[in-house]
């Protein structure tokens, strides 16, 4: 394919559609700036959509590092302001148990209270009683502000948001090169996925934004950004088991967070170092299942007895201190390199470290950074103005929509907040279920094809948690499927090798845990692709 | 660790593998579009309704309990348990007094049995009816079954000293039907079990099994009655060593089933001494325990409907072999399918249409067989069948004793 030039010029190039990228665009876009976000699958797809969902506290962190703690309080407690939809207020409770040292307990509440975290002893028994999945045999709990958020929702919020203020947001655009003019970085070459283009974008500063990818893409630029790759795998159980974010109240340590989100609850995480060839196809091994499941239920023994749903792992993208060639100090707090300070590249800046709570704090230091540069004067507003979605009340919204049947119109909510009332519910047809686990209408598929940057299954699962639920797919792929060709997304061979990849990706989620009904399940699902409807499961399909 | 082993699910209803098929056999999603299904509103509204109880659909309403979904499910997935806990731990409607009047079974029956002749015709002039169907939403167009004068407990009393002489001995659970509409069914009851060389007792105290209190979301009323018959079925049990036989096939169902798992009373120490009486005596006739002798001067033919309750019990074998050896009896068998009313539900306005959509295919089949009439274990199946075609329907153990020799 041929090479474009394109002349359009902006003040800055955003490389990565997570959180943070996301989060750049939305505030560099309402500082006035011109903005480019580049992403080269969908957004949300590395470490941002591959985590717990928890909404921290801080308190996790506030013996071992009460900067970070600080960070947390404050970032959570604005998106609970400006994120409303995305988060779901439910507290957390950090359990110590019978081989934990109470003496900790002590240490973790004065700590919480220095970095500013409301944390209240509870009662052993009224802890039960208030979270009666906790572990019957704890000896002490305190309670936190802990809470849980969507990922997808916040990420996919921030970039409707950048867009509003005139934004360009391009996904399955991945950089192939940093342009550069001497020591000043110009622009990036991208290609396309999607029309397998290569074209090239200029602008005054270039973003680095990438998470663990992050550590390339510096490399394209000629700096170097010691970045260790670290695995954390979950699990995901097939319905909610608490109400409240469950800890362990001690060193922070491997599976023990079980965090309550939308329908079901998961628990996490490991963390293993592994290798940058890896990143990209991070599997879960039977032994961190093993260690999950055993840690697991140790904060709420019903785990044990409750089906799994799939298992997946996500790559934190640890940044080496500057100042330790050995690489082996790690910082886990907020990492903004001025490149042109740190080795003498104007025009590039790398935003990396923290995590999916301190988002928008990132966003903002970067937008800073990025408008000193450009010798723009504006301030920040986004700790105070509510994302898109976050606007109504829930209330209002559901007077609007009343006519859907509840379960649906619940479910709305809670996945668009008052964008719900966009979603198109007039007819029958509309109002009719692509899939039933999740209650997503057709009308809610329609609305995230439309309007949320939809160019696949997998896509649209992150916007609408359509195969998200129990069937993983059964039901509703093929039903999504047929919805987008009719759309005029794809025509039917693409949609047939686009069902095909959905359902192997499910798989892949599904395998490391693949036993009992969760197998069986599968099985079925299978039957009813393979067989019945003779799909060719792999990718290529014939006209 | 082995994970496999390790990992297995307590929660019934994960089990479900989203085949659907209960929703493909479910009587009212097929008719009533406002009704989710059985794997919507069970399962798969389970899993939401543990996110938030907020989640739950008042639609539930709609499910008539029938359990046919449960039949068909072949994941063994309790679905009608499932929606029928849901209606009892969220739902925030509260009955009405016509949901009272017609759950309460008994106490209208005690008001209603002295006055009889009074009652019946009253119940059947159309300003009653009107009135009924204005003020309490009670469908005009429906009939009450009549009321007996004097109750089959009434009558029993009587015969205690003759049924005390046989050596062998039942206990009977009449049900609500049969002591204030149909005392007959119970008078054929005994003669049936006498012939068969079985005494009949009555329990040391029987209460409505209270199928239609659950139904109607009186829960606690519900669980009083149950207590009071599990307590009166464990004294026939295990202190008489009597087993308990009824005529009802929902009353036993309610008593084996829905007892442990709607209102959480354990019964498994008697749940199988409890059953109905057409598979006790199909058991003794098979087993060559006992004889029956038939008159062979009569003919009849006759189609047997499978009520929503037996289809789950598994039973209707029983009743239909037990048919089958009276030797002027033809039997022919309808599909196995809801007749629509479902208790009291039928009875209520706002479901009437509903109710006959579901039974409309049953009743043409009705219509359509030539037989002399319709033989059924359910009460409430012969109302609806009964009020919905030309054919009379009659109880087995009636059937039976029509045709023992005198």
């Amino acid at each position: 394919m041929g090479q474009n030039e394109v002349n359009k010029d902006f003040d800055v190039i955003i490389i990565g559609g997570g959180a943070t990228g996301a989060g750049t665009a939305r505030d560099c876009a309402k500082r006035g700036l011109r903005v480019l976000l580049l992403e080269r699958f969908d957004i949300a797809t590395g470490a941002t959509g591959r985590n717990h969902g928890l909404l921290h506290s801080g308190a996790r962190y506030a013996v071992t590092d009460g900067e970070s703690a600080e960070e947390c309080i404050k970032e959570n407690m604005i998106l609970r302001r400006i994120a409303s939809h995305c988060v779901e207020e439910t507290d957390g409770l950090f359990l110590t148990l019978p081989e934990d040292d109470i003496q900790y307990q002590g240490k973790f509440v004065e700590a919480c209270q220095r970095a500013g975290i409301r944390a209240e002893v509870i009662d052993p028994k009224e802890a039960l009683r208030m979270e009666p999945s906790a572990n019957p045999a704890l000896i002490g709990a305190v309670r936190v502000p802990d809470g849980a958020v969507d990922p997808f929702r916040l990420t996919a919020s921030n970039i409707m948001d950048a867009k509003s203020h005139g934004a360009e947001v391009l996904t399955y655009h991945e950089v192939v090169e940093v342009l550069r003019s001497g020591s000043q970085v110009t622009g990036v070459k991208v290609f396309d996925h999607k029309t397998k283009a290569t074209k090239s974008y200029y602008a005054d500063v270039v973003v680095n934004a990438g998470g663990i990818w992050g550590h390339r893409l510096a490399e394209m630029a000629g700096v170097r950004v010691n970045m260790l790759p670290s695995k954390g795998a979950l699990l995901i159980f097939g319905h909610r088991v608490n109400r409240m974010v469950l800890n362990r109240c001690r060193k922070p340590a491997d599976a023990d967070i079980l965090v309550p989100g939308d329908t079901i609850c998961l628990i996490g995480t490991t963390s293993s170092k592994v290798p940058f060839e890896e990143v990209d196809d991070m599997l879960v091994t039977s032994k961190e299942v093993d260690l999950l499941l055993r840690e697991g239920e140790k904060l709420a023994p019903s785990l044990a007895q409750t089906r799994i749903l799939r298992a997946y792992a996500g790559v934190r993208p640890l940044v080496a201190s500057d100042d330790d060639p050995s690489g082996r100090s790690v910082s886990r707090g907020i990492v903004v390199l001025d490149h042109a300070v740190r080795d003498g590249l104007e025009g590039f800046v790398t935003i990396t470290g923290g995590k999916l709570m301190t988002y928008r704090l990132m966003a903002e230091w970067t937008t800073d950074l990025v408008c000193k540069k450009l010798g723009v004067n504006a301030t920040c507003t986004t700790a105070i103005e509510p994302l898109p979605g976050s606007r109504e009340n829930a209330e209002e919204v559901n007077k609007k929509i009343i006519s859907l049947p509840l379960p649906q119109r619940q479910s709305s909510i809670a996945r668009h907040g008052d964008l719900a009332e966009r979603l198109s519910h007039n007819t029958p047809v509309e109002n009719s279920l692509v899939c039933e686990c999740e209650e997503v209408s057709v009308g809610e598929v329609k609305y995230a094809l439309n309007e949320l940057d939809v160019n696949n299954l997998v896509d649209l699962r992150r916007r609408t948690r359509v195969g998200m639920g129990t069937c993983q797919g059964e039901l509703c792929a093929c039903r999504a499927a047929g919805v987008m060709s009719r759309e005029g997304k794809y025509c039917t061979r693409r949609a047939k090798e686009d069902l095909a990849s959905f359902l192997n990706e499910r798989w892949k989620g599904m395998r490391p845990i693949a036993w009992g009904d969760t197998l069986r399940e599968s099985e079925y699902m299978s039957w009813v692709y393979e067989s019945v409807c003779g799909l060719n499961m792999s990718q290529k399909q014939s006209e | 660790m082995n994970l496999q082993q390790h990992n297995i699910s307590d929660n019934n209803f994960e089990q479900c593998i989203k085949c659907t098929v209960c929703t493909v056999y479910c009587p009212v999603a097929a008719v009533n579009p406002d009704f989710p299904g059985p794997k919507q509103a069970g399962p798969d509204g389970e899993r939401l309704r543990l996110k938030r109880p907020d989640f739950y659909d008042e639609a539930l309403k709609y499910c008539i309990n029938c359990k046919r979904c449960e039949v068909a499910c072949p994941s063994n997935v309790r679905i009608g348990d499932i929606i029928q806990s849901a209606r009892i731990r969220y739902a925030k409607k509260k009955p009405k007094v016509r949901d009272i009047l017609l759950a309460n079974t008994d106490f209208v029956g005690t008001l209603s049995t002295p006055f009889a002749p009074v009652v019946n015709v009253a119940l059947g002039l159309k300003p009653v009816k009107a009135a009924m169907d204005a003020v309490l939403k009670i469908d005009h167009r429906r009939m009450f079954p009549k009321y007996a004068f004097g109750t089959f407990e009434g009558w029993y009393k009587k015969q205690a000293s003759r049924q005390a002489a046989f050596s062998k001995q039942v206990a009977y659970f009449h049900g609500c039907y049969v002591n204030y509409n149909n005392p007959q069914l119970g008078k054929d009851l005994v003669k049936v079990m006498n012939a068969a060389g079985y005494g009949v007792q009555l329990l040391e105290k029987e209460q409505c099994c209270g199928v239609a209190l659950i139904s109607n979301g009186l829960i606690n009323q519900a669980k009083k009655q149950a207590q009071t018959n599990m307590a009166s079925i464990r004294q026939a049990v295990l202190e008489r060593k009597m087993p308990v036989i009824a005529t009802s096939s929902t009353c036993t169902f309610t008593i084996r089933d829905e007892y442990p798992h709607l209102l959480q009373l354990e019964n498994g120490d008697v749940r199988e001494q409890v059953e109905l009486a057409t598979r006790f005596l199909y058991r003794l006739l098979a087993e060559n325990k006992t004889k029956l002798r038939f008159r062979t001067d009569k003919k009849l033919k006759v189609a047997y409907h499978t009520p929503c309750h037996m289809e789950k019990l598994g039973w209707s074998y029983y009743t239909i072999e037990l048919l089958k050896m009276i030797p002027g009896v033809e039997v022919q068998v309808l599909d196995s399918q809801c007749c629509g009313i479902a208790g009291t539900y039928g009875f209520k306005k706002e479901n009437y249409e509903v109710s006959q959509q579901i039974g409309s295919r049953l009743f043409r089949q009705i219509e359509a067989s030539g037989v002399d009439f319709v033989v059924s274990d359910c009460e409430t199946c012969k109302w609806q069948i009964e009020m919905s075609t030309s054919k009379k329907c009659e109880h087995p153990i009636s059937v039976l004793a029509r045709m023992l020799e005198d």
